[in-house]
C-alpha cells in the first residue's frame, strides 16, 4: 500500500456537524448528508459519499446510529468487526447499529504529500484489526466524550456526573436523561477536547470479544448485497476485453470489423500493455468491445479477430519451468541469510536428512470475476471497484490518466472475495483508459477464463530441504534452497538479488533455533504475472518446513509433535523483522500445537486407512496449529474427515468471526493441496475454468472443524491468513500416516490412486 | 412477443434467443441477486429455479425458458417472511463474502424440496455449488437448520 499513515492522531478525530447529525472526522462535513437506512435495507454500498457521509460515526435525529467501516469487507468480516471497536467507546448497543462501507479518503498532508484522511483504508496482510484497534475505539469515544459535554450544557451540570450507557446520556442526581439522537445536533457544535479522552480498560468491554454475527447478513440471504459487478451509473456503457494470451505478447494484426458490425457495439478500444521493465498497471494488452448492453459486448468480443505474436516466454510450459527450476538447484543461489556454517554443520553431523518439494503456480479465482466502473470526465474521475486497496487503485488510475490523485474519488464496493487478487488494480486501470477513449461511464466485466488466465499467480517453485542432527539429537544446520519466480519483480528500485525478500520471510521458524542455518535462492525466469496470494510465501513456506519436520521425526522415531515442541522451546521473544513482528514467541506457537493435539486426540492410533496429522505456523502476527484427520480408502479416495484448530492472535475482537475465518483457511488450504495448479503451455495459461481449476466443493470439506482460541489480552493480530498455513502439512503428515505415502508435490490430485 | 413469468410477474423478452438468463435477469430486469462466476454452469453462483427446478441460469438459453416461471433469490420470501433457508443461513451466520451464497440458497431450497430430510451423505451428492470462501460447514449446518426450520413450518 502506498499511502503513509496518518499524520496525527488530530487528523483522525477532527469532527464537524451538519444538521441533525454529529459526525466524527469528517473535514468535508458541511456538505455532509446523512445515510436514509431502514431496518433491514442493504447497505448503501453504492450511495455515493464522497466524504459527505462523516467517516465512523452519523447519529440521526431518528436515533439510527451509522458506522462507516473504512476497510473493504471481502468476506474477512471487517464491516462487523471494526464498526464493532467504534461502538465499544460509544456506549451502544450493536444491535441497533448500521454499518456503511466509507469511500477512500485522501488528502494533502501538511508536507504536501498525499496522505490517508482518517485511517488507512487496504484489505490485506490481516492488518484490518491491528491497524485499527485503537484509532477506531478512539474515535468511538470522541463521539461519546462530545455527546456527554451536550447533555452537560443542556442539564447544566459538570461532565463527570453523568454516564453514557446504549445511546443514552443519564444524569443519576436529577433523574434527567437525553437519547444520542436528541444530542446530535448539539454535541456536533462542540469543539473537540485537546486532550483525547480515554479507552476503557479490556474489563469493562461489553461489545469487543463477544460473538457478533455477520452485519450484512440479510442483505447477502436477499439477494439485496451489492458488489462490484452490480454497480451502475446512469448513461453507462459495457465492456468486455480480449487480451493477449500469451505473457507479455502483443498484437499482430486487429481485425475488428465484424467486432463493430454486431448491434450496440459502440466501439472497439485498444488498452496498451503494460511497461515490460517496471511495475504493471494493466497486466496485458488487450482490446475491449463497448457496448450499450454486456451481451452486445460479449457477442462483439466473440467476432474479434486478432492474431497475437507469442511473446518473450513462447517455449515456457508448466513441465519446462519445473525442470528450469531443478536446474537451478543444481548450481549456487543468492544467499539470504545464513548463521554459521550450515555446510560444515551438514559435513559433520550425525544424522542427516534431505528431501525436495514441489508447489505449483495457484489463482486467486475469487468467485465475483474482476471488474470496475470507471466514469473519467474532464472534471474527475470515478472509480467503482471490489478492490481491497482503493489507495493504489487511485494512484495508478492517476497515473494511467495523468490526473491529480485528489481528482480521482474511489468508492469501494463490497468484495466477492479477495484473496490477495484484489491488491492488484489492473482491472480498475483498464476500465478508466476505456471510459478515457469512449467519454462515458464504463463498466468492465471480466469472465471466469479472463480471470483464471489473467491473475498474478502464487509463485511455483522447488525447495531443497536439508537438517543436520548431532548425537544428541540437537538440530545442528536446516538450509532451505528455494527456486522459484519471485513475485516482487518488475519492482521499481528492486534488484534481482533482491527478489527472494517476498520468497523468505528470513526470521520465520526454524531461523534463530539452530546454529548452522542457511537460506539460500535462485530467481527462476517465468512470464507468468505473480502476485500476493492468501498469506503469500507462509502458505508454500509452511507446506516444506512442516513437511520436513515430520519425515525427519519420522525417520528418527520421534513423534512430530515432541521434535516441534523441543524446537521451539521456551516461551520467550525472538526478533522478528518481517510483517508480523517485531517479535516471535515460539512458546505461542508451541501453546497452540499443544493445545490442538490435546482438543484433537493427537497421538491416538487410528485404525488402518485413517490417519492424523498436524503442524503450526506463525503468519503475520499470529499463531496457529491444527490437527487433521483423514481416511484413505483402497483406491486411494481420500476424506479429510476433521480439522481441530488452536489459534492465538491476541485480543480477540470478534470470536464468531475468527472462527469463521480459520474454517475458510482450513477449506481454502484443502482446496489448494487437493487439486489446484494453474497450468502452462506455449507461453500462456491454458486453465481456463472450474473444470480445469476445479475449488473444493461441499463433498471433499471436512465435515467436522473445531476452532479453539487462546485469548490472552495481547494486541490483536489478523485472522484472515493465519488458518491456511498449518493445512496442508498437516493433511500430508495424516495422509502418511494412512497410507505411509509422502505427499512432496502438490497439489495431491491422483498421487493417492494405485 | 414471447413471455415468462418472473419472480411472479409476467415479462416480455423480444431480444436474442441465445442470451443466457442470467443476463436477461441480471441486465434487464435489474435482479442481480442471481451471480456470474464461471459462465459455463460449474460453480452455481447463478442459480435460479425454473418451473421449481434449479438451474444454472449462465447457460440456460432465453429460447429454452419461453413461458416458464422463474424465480430468482430476490423473489424466494414471502414477503418480509424469510424462505427457511434464508432463515438458517442468519442462524448458522454462513456467509462471508456472500457472493456465491444467493445461488447456494436458490440449490438449496430446491434440494430441499427432492430430499427434505437430508444426509450428511445426500448433501454431498447433491449440493455442488462452490463458496470460494470456504463456508461448507456452516452451510451443512444451515441445510439441516433449513430442513428443520421447513419441517417446523409444514407442521
Amino acid at each position: 500500500m502506498n499511502a503513509p499513515i496518518i499524520s496525527s492522531r488530530r487528523d483522525i478525530l477532527r469532527y464537524a456537524g451538519a444538521a441533525g447529525a454529529l459526525i466524527i472526522a469528517a473535514p468535508l462535513a458541511s456538505c455532509a448528508r446523512r445515510a436514509k437506512l431502514e431496518q433491514d435495507a442493504p447497505p448503501p454500498a453504492l450511495e455515493w459519499f464522497e466524504g459527505e457521509i462523516g467517516p465512523f460515526v452519523v447519529i440521526n435525529a431518528d436515533e439510527t446510529i451509522v458506522i462507516g467501516s473504512p476497510n473493504p469487507e471481502m468476506g474477512q468480516g471487517v464491516d462487523t468487526s471494526l464498526p464493532m471497536l467504534v461502538a465499544e467507546e460509544l456506549e451502544v448497543d450493536f444491535d441497533k447499529v448500521r454499518m456503511v462501507q466509507m469511500p477512500l479518503g485522501l488528502k494533502t498532508g501538511d508536507d504536501g504529500e498525499i496522505t490517508w484522511k482518517h485511517v488507512p483504508q487496504g484489505s490485506g496482510g490481516s492488518t484490518s484489526i491491528p491497524e485499527n484497534w485503537e484509532a477506531l475505539r478512539r474515535a468511538g469515544a470522541l463521539a461519546r466524550t462530545l455527546l456527554v459535554a451536550a447533555a452537560a450544557e443542556r442539564f447544566g451540570v459538570p461532565v463527570a456526573e453523568l454516564t453514557a450507557a446504549n445511546g443514552v446520556v443519564t444524569h443519576e442526581g436529577t433523574g434527567r436523561s437525553a437519547s444520542y439522537g436528541a444530542l446530535a445536533q448539539e454535541a456536533a457544535a462542540i469543539a473537540p477536547p485537546a486532550e483525547a479522552p480515554a479507552l476503557k480498560p479490556r474489563s469493562r468491554f461489553r461489545i469487543i470479544g463477544k460473538p457478533q454475527k455477520m452485519k450484512n447478513a440479510r442483505a447477502i440471504v436477499t439477494g439485496r448485497a451489492v458488489y462490484g459487478i452490480d454497480a451502475t451509473l446512469p448513461g453507462m456503457l459495457h465492456a468486455v476485453m480480449e487480451r493477449c494470451p500469451y505473457f507479455d505478447g502483443t498484437a499482430i494484426s486487429v481485425d475488428d470489423s465484424a467486432a463493430r458490425a454486431v448491434d450496440g457495439v459502440v466501439d472497439v478500444v485498444k488498452v496498451r500493455r503494460p511497461p515490460l521493465d517496471g511495475p504493471y498497471d494493466v497486466q496485458a494488452e488487450g482490446y475491449a468491445v463497448v457496448a450499450t448492453s454486456l451481451w452486445a459486448a460479449m457477442k462483439g468480443r466473440r467476432a474479434l479477430r486478432i492474431e497475437w505474436d507469442h511473446g518473450p516466454y513462447a517455449d515456457e510450459s508448466s513441465e519446462s519451468f519445473k525442470r528450469h527450476c531443478a536446474d537451478l538447484l543444481s548450481g549456487a543461489g543468492r544467499i539470504a541469510r545464513h548463521d554459521g556454517d550450515f555446510d560444515a554443520a551438514f559435513a559433520g553431523a550425525a544424522e542427516t536428512y534431505e528431501a525436495t518439494y514441489w508447489e505449483p503456480y495457484v489463482s486467486h479465482a475469487p468467485l465475483e470475476p474482476q471488474n470496475a466502473l470507471a466514469d473519467v470526465r474532464a472534471d474527475a474521475v470515478t472509480i467503482i471497484a471490489p478492490t481491497q486497496t482503493p489507495s493504489s487503485c487511485n494512484r495508478m488510475v492517476a497515473a494511467a490518466l495523468g490526473r491529480e490523485r485528489l481528482d480521482v474519488k474511489v468508492l469501494p464496493t463490497r468484495l466477492g472475495g479477495g484473496f490477495g487478487r484484489r491488491l492488484s488494480n489492473d482491472y480498475a486501470v483498464e476500465a478508466a483508459l476505456i471510459s478515457q477513449a469512449v467519454a462515458k461511464p464504463v463498466k468492465l466485466l471480466w469472465t471466469r477464463e479472463d480471470d483464471l488466465q489473467h491473475d498474478f499467480y502464487r509463485p511455483a517453485g522447488m525447495h531443497e530441504l536439508k537438517a543436520a542432527f548431532n548425537d544428541a539429537g540437537e538440530l545442528t544446520g536446516w538450509t532451505h534452497r528455494l527456486a522459484s519466480a519471485s513475485k516482487y519483480y518488475r519492482r521499481e528500485g528492486l534488484p534481482e538479488d533482491e527478489y527472494w525478500t517476498s520468497e523468505f520471510w528470513d526470521d520465520d521458524f526454524p531461523a534463530n533455533m539452530t546454529p548452522n542455518y542457511r537460506l539460500e535462492y535462485f530467481s527462476a525466469r517465468s512470464g507468468a504475472p505473480r502476485g500476493s496470494w492468501r498469506a503469500p510465501a507462509h502458505t508454500a513456506n509452511a507446506f516444506v518446513v512442516q513437511s520436513f519436520l515430520n519425515e525427519i521425526a519420522h525417520r528418527r522415531g520421534e513423534d512430530p509433535l515432541a521434535l516441534r515442541l523441543r524446537l521451539l522451546g521456551e516461551p520467550r521473544e525472538i526478533p522478528y523483522k518481517n510483517h508480523g513482528g517485531p517479535v516471535f514467541n515460539p512458546g505461542r506457537l508451541a501453546a497452540c500445537l499443544k493445545l490442538a493435539a490435546e482438543k484433537g486426540a493427537y497421538g491416538e492410533k487410528t485404525p488402518p486407512g485413517r490417519g492424523r496429522g498436524i503442524a503450526g505456523h506463525f503468519t503475520f502476527g499470529g499463531y496457529c496449529a491444527q490437527v487433521v484427520d483423514v481416511e484413505v480408502d483402497g483406491d486411494g479416495r481420500l476424506k479429510t474427515t476433521r480439522v481441530v484448530a488452536a489459534v492465538d492472535i491476541g485480543s480477540v475482537v470478534n470470536p464468531n468471526g475468527v472462527i469463521a475465518q480459520l474454517e475458510s483457511g482450513v477449506n481454502d488450504g484443502l482446496s489448494t493441496a487437493l487439486r489446484l495448479a494453474i497450468e502452462i503451455e506455449g507461453g500462456r495459461v491454458t486453465t481456463s475454468n472450474f473444470d480445469t481449476y476445479p475449488l473444493m466443493k461441499i463433498a471433499d470439506a471436512p465435515p467436522v472443524i473445531e476452532t479453539h482460541i487462546i485469548d490472552n489480552g495481547d494486541a490483536p493480530s489478523g485472522m484472515g491468513e493465519m488458518g491456511i498455513p498449518p493445512l496442508a502439512p498437516a493433511l500430508a503428515h495424516a495422509i502418511f500416516e494412512a497410507t505411509g505415502k509422502r505427499i512432496r508435490t502438490l497439489p495431491i490430485a491422483d498421487q493417492l490412486r494405485a | 412477443m414471447p413471455q415468462l413469468k418472473v419472480n411472479g410477474r409476467r415479462v416480455d423478452y423480444a431480444g436474442d434467443p441465445d442470451m443466457p438468463l442470467l443476463w436477461f435477469l441480471r441486465e434487464e430486469q435489474g435482479l442481480t441477486g442471481v451471480k456470474f462466476g464461471c459462465g459455463a454452469a460449474l460453480c452455481g453462483a447463478c442459480t435460479v429455479h425454473v418451473d421449481g427446478a434449479a438451474v444454472r441460469s449462465c447457460v440456460t438459453p432465453m429460447a429454452s425458458v419461453e413461458g416458464a416461471s422463474v424465480t430468482t433469490i430476490e423473489g424466494l420470501s414471502d414477503g418480509e417472511t424469510l424462505h427457511p433457508v434464508q432463515e438458517a443461513w442468519l442462524e448458522e451466520d454462513v456467509a462471508q463474502c456472500g457472493y456465491c451464497q444467493a445461488g447456494q440458497i436458490m440449490a438449496v431450497a430446491a434440494f430441499l424440496e427432492k430430499t427434505p430430510d437430508p444426509t450428511d451423505a445426500d448433501i454431498d451428492d447433491g449440493l455442488t455449488n462452490i463458496c470460494r470462501c470456504g463456508t461448507y460447514h456452516r452451510l451443512r449446518k444451515g441445510v439441516h437448520r433449513a430442513a428443520a426450520l421447513r419441517a417446523g413450518r409444514a407442521s
